[in-house]
């Protein structure tokens, strides 16, 4: 399962270095949501507000939309899932992997995405790197709850109206949550309350991906 | 032949102890000391609540997971899990109007940002989802699938309703009915008048789903017939032709 995992992960990786959507579209997409968000804030507001972490979170939820769509999309190409189901690899490895590029995808945005915040928002930058682990959990678990989102609407014709439906409210706890630590974090306060939230969600994602993720793929 | 009389008697034992919960709740009771008439929404909201959050969710959960289980696949379940769902939307609609009409006088708002509004409301839209995503596969198989692993996912949010007001320290009311440890919290009429709501509003949901389920199955046959109709049709286009 992992050696599939990590192959899956690598390939998805592979056409993502190709591309470069990941670099020429969707990063900028997301700083022009960041900037969009401290101009919606108003000049007096944008620098010096609380709302830093959860217009982090917010602008990181919409540019997931898009990766999970672009990751799915790669699955949805002619052939491609004829010849995954040829090949008769394991399901739940090929779950782990797809969601393990996406997250690796994520990540990257997300540091990038957190400087601009640093930079436009005035978010503490000390309390930023404090609230850098919490990050990372909470985008493996976007990356797993977007992995199995995004094979629930792959396919069909109305996928880029179906996912933000059904995945934002999936997403909400983990906004929540995310905003919370990363919050606290800036604050001083304890995380661990947060912590747990985030972590019951990875591991529940990721088990419900490898038992289930099989069933979606299913011809 | 005791099927057949649960099945008759089902719509006629629902109507009689919801029209008794409306004349105990509006005649009957008393009102209450501090919230005066308002207090009397108690003998809807909750069991409402109960019915949306617990029995139709739920329902589509179970059958969900049986349609997934390969002993139990049927497309029986899989029918059964989308009436359930549909019904949960009325109901989790019912729970959020209700509770709206409570909170105007009591807290002074009609929509709060409280942990348990915003995780029902929330449910709401994963419940409209999963119709959107039935809607949104023609193929029964694979729709019968996605939506069945859906709404396994979408349950995760009910236990984090029900445990929301203990969680988060916000407007809403704990535990109505009963304490923490179990002591009953409403005695007498008001207690009577409580579980027969909860009786009568969880009849209506299976009287509901059995409706909507025996309506399904009748569509199901009408569209088999029209594209056997529409098949034939074309046949004969080609033998004149």
């Amino acid at each position: 399962m992992i050696r599939i995992a990590l192959l899956v992960a690598g390939k998805d990786l592979r056409i993502e270095l190709r591309s470069r959507v990941l670099l020429w579209q969707v990063v900028p997409f997301g700083v022009m949501a960041l900037l969009l968000c401290g101009l919606a804030l108003g000049p007096a507001h944008a620098g010096n507000s609380s709302a830093g972490p959860g217009l982090f979170y917010l602008v990181i939820l919409l540019v997931v939309l898009l990766m999970v769509n672009r990751s799915q999309s790669i699955e949805c190409s002619s052939g491609t899932r004829s010849s995954v189901a040829t090949l008769g690899l394991d399901p739940a490895g090929v779950f782990l992997g797809k969601s393990l590029a996406l997250a690796v995808e994520l990540w990257t945005t997300g540091l990038l995405l957190l400087a601009g915040a640093v930079l436009v928002l005035h978010t503490a930058l000390h309390g930023s790197l404090v609230a850098l682990p919490s990050i990372i959990v909470t985008l493996g678990a976007l990356a797993a709850a977007g992995t199995l989102y995004g094979a629930l609407t792959a396919g069909g014709d109305t996928t880029a109206t179906l996912l933000p439906m059904l995945a934002l409210p999936a997403f909400a706890p983990l906004l929540i949550a995310g905003e919370r630590s990363f919050s606290d974090a800036l604050h001083g306060g304890g995380l661990w309350q947060w912590w747990v939230i985030v972590v019951v969600a990875l591991v529940a994602y990721l088990g419900v991906g490898i038992l289930l993720y099989g069933v979606l793929e299913e011809s | 032949m005791m099927k057949q009389l649960s099945q008759r008697l089902l719509g006629p034992v629902t109507l009689v102890l919801l029209a008794l919960t409306i004349w105990l709740g509006l005649w009957v009771t008393p009102p209450d000391k501090i919230q005066g008439q308002l207090a009397r929404l108690v003998y809807v909201h909750p069991s409402v609540a109960w019915v949306a959050l617990y029995v139709s969710f739920g329902t589509a959960t179970i059958a969900s997971a049986l349609y997934l289980w390969r002993r139990t696949r049927s497309m029986t379940m899989d029918r059964v899990a989308h009436c359930a769902m549909e019904v949960s939307v009325v109901f989790i609609l019912l729970t959020l109007i209700t509770g709206s009409i409570w909170g105007r006088p009591t807290w002074g708002v009609w929509w709060a940002w409280d942990a348990r509004l915003t995780s029902t409301a929330i449910l709401g839209v994963l419940a409209i989802g999963y119709l959107a995503l039935r809607r949104a596969n023609d193929d029964p198989a694979l729709r019968a699938r996605r939506s069945a692993v859906f709404a396994i996912l979408a349950a995760i949010n009910v236990p984090i309703i029900h445990f929301s007001v203990d969680w988060w320290k916000t407007l809403h009311q704990g535990a109505t009915v009963f304490t923490a440890n179990r002591t009953l919290l409403i005695h007498g009429i008001q207690a009577w008048t409580l579980l027969i709501s909860f009786v009568g509003f969880t009849l209506l949901f299976f009287w509901l789903l059995r409706s909507r389920y025996r309506l399904e199955v009748r569509r199901e046959s009408q569209s088999r017939i029209q594209l056997d109709e529409a098949l034939l049709a074309r046949q004969r286009e080609g033998a004149v032709a």
